[in-house]
């Protein structure tokens, strides 16, 4: 049975996913009323791709709990985000095939 | 013979043996759906400048604003499931598990409406590089939040009976499924301004 204490820390868990609900749904909205300023390219993609990661790392923080969770867990997703980003750099390659064939 | 770990914490991790199973299988994911991101980049570098944007311009945005405000909600209603469980109440636990599962099904047939408009406009993943990672993406992501939805009805119904006999090992279940179901949530928060608005 869960005691006091535990009842206490979730209905206070419970606040804070409320408050991520509503600033997820603000940068939703924002995310698409960004997409209608008058910016460049390479702008328009940057700012996107910004509220993207803090919308993503909200969830995985509070609703996924890992600003909480063993440091194991941490330790892995570091290790996948070193491999994601070289799997994002793989595009990059033809890129510089390209330049060098002229 | 029981199977270990499934509650209390071994000593060399400090998780329960889903716990760590689970960040593994999401660690995978995050590499599935990194090689199709991978490959978006690439075939936008390879399309003519300002192609991409173009093409993406077919996509109903208000719909897919609305699918993102719809899986954010199914997130919330999630994690809700999961506290009511650490609250003891198994009434409330119904209910929000079920509102995961309205909106999972709300987002599917949203989606059903965005593919068939695409197709009676003559829209296919052949139409060009553009539309055939879109189908990938959102046909890959679609099919994960099916596969989430058969594991989430099976423990807001029949396999809610492990309340009654083991209830922290089916609160730690509900939490492993939710850790699935936030991280389709955030595959989508990328794929909405990636497919939809850039």
């Amino acid at each position: 049975m869960s005691t006091n204490h535990d009842t206490k820390d979730i209905q206070q868990h419970i606040k804070v996913y409320m408050i991520v609900f509503a600033t997820l749904a603000a940068l939703t909205v924002a995310t698409v009323a960004a997409s209608y300023l008058d910016l460049s390219r390479g702008e328009a993609i940057f700012l996107a791709l910004a509220i993207a990661s803090i919308k993503g790392s909200l969830v995985a923080s509070y609703f996924m709990h890992l600003i909480s969770e063993k440091a194991l867990i941490t330790w892995i997703l570091m290790l996948t985000a070193v491999f994601f980003f070289i799997l994002m750099l793989f595009p990059m390659t033809s890129f510089i095939d390209q330049a060098q064939l002229g | 013979m029981d199977i270990p770990y499934t509650v209390e914490e071994r000593s060399d991790t400090g998780l329960f043996n889903a716990k760590l199973g689970i960040w593994l299988f999401l660690a995978s994911e995050v590499m599935l759906f990194g090689g199709l991101f991978s490959a978006y980049i690439f075939l936008r570098f390879g399309a003519p400048d300002g192609a991409f944007h173009e093409w993406g311009q077919e996509l109903n945005i208000p719909l897919a604003t609305l699918n993102t405000l719809i899986l954010i909600s199914s997130s919330v209603t999630m994690v809700m499931s999961w506290a009511s469980l650490k609250l003891q109440d198994i009434k409330k636990y119904k209910l929000y598990m079920g509102l995961t599962l309205l909106c999972a099904l709300v987002f599917l047939v949203i989606k059903y409406l965005e593919y068939t408009a695409k197709f009676d406009h003559h829209i296919f993943p052949s139409t060009n590089t553009f539309f055939a990672i879109y189908f990938t993406l959102t046909g890959l992501h679609g099919l994960h939040i099916i596969g989430g939805m058969i594991v989430l009805f099976y423990l807001w119904i029949p396999g809610r009976k492990m309340w009654l006999s083991n209830s922290e090992q089916f609160t730690n279940r509900v939490e492993i499924v939710g850790l699935y179901w936030h991280f389709v949530d955030l595959v989508w928060i990328f794929l909405f301004p990636v497919l939809y608005l850039l």
